[in-house]
């Protein structure tokens, strides 16, 4: 039951109140750029969802069995993002060839994910907060489906964003950072939302 | 001349922040004080220039097919030589940076630059790109963390400023008054320049780590970037 418990708590802080891309500017490049269209969004933040829970069932076990017992935890930013990269081209060859169905839904976000920062910073932040195997996983789950959250969220503003007529120099990315800054803005709602429900 | 062009474009022209819109991330997270940003801006310029450098030196060596992790295991490595120097000397800049000095690995700045100029250029060039393209980035820092750091939390470089101090809008140090500024930003360039950039789209066709994620990105990615070369 205790474990249950922090589980949720891990659960909710990484989708709502610490959202990767909202409040710890993780992912950026994706969320602006492939939050255009609500099926592409969607499509990205499963993919990255995926890849997240991939790569940190691989990278929480290298950190602990392999690099740390032999003093090479200095090594984590090089092995992790080799780790990360080669395990997206291993998957991406793997759907193509037996899952095809899921690879053409999924397969042409899978290469972008590679230098998605949010990616790294999942695994890493998994090993400097100190969780445990299975901790790790749900917060990299967490983590994934805010991402998620966020791009849906921000496709739907921004679906509404190209019928509006800003100022001209505003066209374009000044105008879609500014609404990402009130979606951003709306997410503080769920600050507190943590300690309110598992006081 | 050609020399002292190479160097000042990535100043002004092609600034890689508020120009070319890359490495986003660092840009909008660490830009809540003016020491984190100048930190991140120099340490982003080291690795910068030390990557552009061995990139440009093994150009001849790195076959093509497995160039892209090539660059980045050398990527790789230089951050992880200026997180410890920084760890060892400067632990403060080194919390406050926190995961951000690992993530300079996935700065589209970075395996940009190394892409796109350093794998075809020789190796004083390259290092002067990359200097370019370091200050321009540590300016874009610098002018973003001052605004939000005078307006949000009225002080600069710590100084508290007298009257400011007393009606600061904190909003502007968290997390919407990030993209709020950044947007502004890009929004000014773009009524300084006449608009001749707003039709850039922000996301894969204008990463150059587009070459990662198949041909079609990546061809139309380096016709921008010769377009831009070319002007």
């Amino acid at each position: 039951m205790e474990m249950l418990r922090s589980f949720a708590i891990i659960l909710m802080t990484s989708v709502l109140v610490n959202n990767y891309v909202l409040s710890k500017f993780l992912g950026i490049c994706p969320f602006l750029g492939v939050s255009k269209k609500l099926n592409q969004a969607a499509g990205m933040g499963a993919a990255v969802i995926f890849v997240m829970l991939m790569s940190t069932a691989a990278t929480w076990p290298i950190q602990y069995y392999l690099l740390d017992p032999n003093g090479l935890g200095y090594m984590r930013t090089i092995v992790f993002i080799l780790v990360i990269a080669a395990l997206v081209q291993l998957v991406e060859i793997i759907l193509k060839k037996y899952l095809p169905a899921l690879h053409a839904s999924l397969g042409i976000y899978l290469p972008l994910i590679t230098t998605n920062c949010a990616v790294l910073g999942v695994t890493i932040n998994n090993i400097n907060d100190g969780y445990n195997f299975l901790e790790a996983m749900v917060n990299s789950l967490g983590v994934g489906l805010g991402f998620l959250l966020a791009m849906v969220l921000f496709a739907g503003v921004r679906s509404r964003l190209e019928e509006a007529n800003p100022p001209k120099s505003f066209r374009g990315l000044p105008i879609t950072l500014v609404s990402a800054s009130i979606v951003a803005l709306s997410f503080f709602g769920f600050a507190g939302l943590v300690d309110g429900l598992f006081a | 001349m050609g020399k002292l062009q190479n160097f000042l474009k990535g100043i002004i022209k092609e600034n890689p922040v508020l120009v070319l819109v890359l490495g986003t991330c660092p840009t909008l997270a660490i830009t809540t004080s003016v020491m984190n940003a100048l930190g991140m801006g120099v340490a982003a310029t080291a690795v910068l220039l030390c990557s552009n450098m061995a990139v440009s030196a093994l150009r001849k060596v790195i076959p093509d097919q497995v160039r892209i992790p090539c660059y980045i295991v050398l990527i790789a490595g230089f951050v992880t030589m200026v997180e410890m120097i920084m760890h060892a000397f400067v632990p403060d800049l080194y919390e406050a940076l926190g995961i951000f000095l690992s993530l300079i690995v996935v700065n589209c700045i970075i395996l940009g630059r190394a892409e796109m100029y350093a794998s075809k250029n020789t190796v004083i060039d390259s290092a002067l790109d990359a200097l370019g393209m370091g200050v321009g980035f540590t300016l874009a820092l610098f002018i973003m963390a001052s605004i939000r750091e005078i307006i949000g939390a009225g002080s600069w470089c710590g100084i508290a400023i007298p009257f400011l101090a007393d009606v600061k809008i904190s909003i502007l140090t968290l997390a919407p008054g990030g993209f709020f500024v950044f947007g502004c930003l890009i929004a000014l360039v773009n009524k300084l320049t006449g608009n001749k950039s707003s039709k850039k789209e922000m996301g894969c066709a204008g990463c150059p780590s587009a070459a990662l994620c198949g041909k079609k990105e990546s061809s139309e990615c380096n016709k921008k970037e010769t377009e831009g070369g070319e002007q």
